[in-house]
């Protein structure tokens, strides 16, 4: 039986872990190599790490940190933020990222999803879309969610999908930081048109949240970061009460 | 005598990883071992054992190693000749099938019997990406995993013509080869590599073949 993944996420800017409340402030919180292993240690199934910085500098940051965390960490590592060319996706797998998630660039150009899959394999490719509820549709936020493209959230699924994503990284804006659990409808939906893997991501504050997101939502993995960061609950105990109500994890 | 592990570059992404992770067994258990990433077909001639990764369509696969001037016929000569171990990792491992049928019909090494086929999609999703249980079917002497989950990526799997050759299996839809092996040659489905210590146990067994 294929496993429900639990995935923390380590937003790096400056070689250094932060994590956004709904995106702004940002908060301190620890070595990413350091911490990729703890969770490798205790239950993570893969490593998402989510590169916030803005220069090229910062870029080389970054790799540096994945080839250190390679070192240690034997479990499937993710990187995505400012990923905008097979270049950048190249230096990344090199670096020993196993999969790179592009978000902003596939939106401005939707054929680097096509171009990296049927370069790198679409095992390696995931999209990574920021959704925002406007009206009664979701649509689609790119740069870190600041701007609406006018994008409907559901076509675009559909899209990247015929494209060559391997897997898509669903967060739901509107519960970004706000613990009060995944967007289950939204979940629902990408589901009903995905044949691909779905992480969930946005929302997540307690164990029957990701117990949802896994149920009701269906999602295959679901994400967290702050409240993994900040020892709210652990991926061990989140793990053991999806086991206890049936949801099949690795434990 | 020290071990000379070759891990095989053709083009085919991520050697990184496999190579940290043998650097990782070697170094835990106080191996006597160096581990190179090549792509000279002659240093598999001074290898002990050979490692061949894969990652995307096994047509793009096969082709980077016949791109290789001399490559295929050095690991024929490795295998066949020598017979020292092999290991084949995800489409490393298919590529020791004898044909593919991913997206039109290719030859694979053909070292052990069999065929690479999809796995069948009704109701499950594609790839088969995460972590999943193995089940011995074959007691191996010498390459003996836990029952326990590893990390698999792919929509393909080796359809094993002779069951003996089956170490280990796995359920998704379908029972599929998740190890094989045939004499000197040994390949996994999953990605030892990427499958915390049950995967770096995996390594360590074959390093110690």
């Amino acid at each position: 039986m294929l496993k429900k993944r639990i995935i923390p996420c380590l937003d790096v800017k400056d070689g250094r872990v932060v994590k956004g409340i709904n995106f702004i402030d940002l908060v301190d919180a620890g070595d990413p190599v350091e911490q990729a292993k703890f969770y490798s240690e205790n239950g993570a199934d893969e490593i998402c790490f989510l590169d916030i910085s803005a220069s090229l500098e910062e870029r080389d940051t970054m790799l540096s940190v994945l080839k250190k965390t390679a070192e240690e960490v034997f479990i499937p590592l993710t990187v995505g933020g400012g990923i905008k060319s097979i270049k950048n996706i190249k230096d990344s797998l090199m670096a020993g990222a196993d999969k790179v998630s592009i978000n902003s660039a596939a939106i401005k150009n939707p054929n680097i999803i096509k171009n990296a899959s049927e370069h790198f394999g679409s095992q390696c490719i995931v999209v990574a879309i920021d959704v925002k509820k406007i009206g009664a549709s979701w649509m689609v936020h790119s740069h870190g969610g600041t701007i609406n493209t006018d994008i409907e959230a559901l076509s675009w699924l559909e899209k990247t999908q015929k494209l060559g994503a391997g897997e898509i990284l669903l967060t739901s804006m509107d519960r970004d930081g706000t613990k009060l659990g995944f967007d289950l409808d939204l979940l629902r939906e990408a589901n009903k048109i995905l044949d691909i893997p779905v992480i969930a991501s946005g929302g997540v504050g307690t164990k029957e949240h990701f117990y949802e997101g896994a149920l009701i939502g269906q999602a295959d993995a679901l994400l967290a970061a702050s409240v993994f960061h900040f020892n709210e609950i652990s991926i061990l105990e989140v793990k053991e009460f999806l086991k206890q109500n049936n949801i099949d994890v690795r434990i | 005598m020290k071990k000379k592990i070759t891990i095989v570059d053709y083009g085919s992404g991520n050697l990184l990883s496999a190579k940290q992770s043998f650097v990782k067994v070697v170094n835990l258990k106080s191996i006597n071992a160096e581990i190179q990433i090549s792509s000279d077909p002659r240093t598999l001639r001074e290898s002990s054992h050979v490692v061949l990764p894969g990652q995307g369509a096994f047509k793009t696969c096969i082709d980077g190693i016949l791109k290789i001037s001399g490559m295929q016929d050095e690991l024929n000569d490795f295998v066949k000749i020598k017979q020292r171990p092999f290991f084949g990792i995800c489409v490393g491992m298919q590529l020791l099938a004898e044909i593919s049928e991913e997206n039109g019909i290719h030859k694979g090494f053909g070292w052990v019997k069999g065929k690479i086929k999809k796995l069948p999609s009704t109701k499950i999703k594609m790839p088969h990406m995460g972590w999943n249980k193995i089940k011995i079917i074959n007691n191996h002497p010498l390459i003996r995993p836990e029952e326990t989950d590893y990390y698999f990526v792919h929509s393909y799997y080796f359809d094993c013509l002779n069951n003996q050759d089956i170490v280990a299996e796995t359920k998704y839809g379908i029972n599929f080869a998740s190890i094989v092996n045939k004499e000197n040659v040994y390949g996994c489905q999953f990605h030892p590599e990427k499958s915390s210590t049950q995967g770096l146990n995996i390594i360590k067994d074959f390093i110690n073949l």
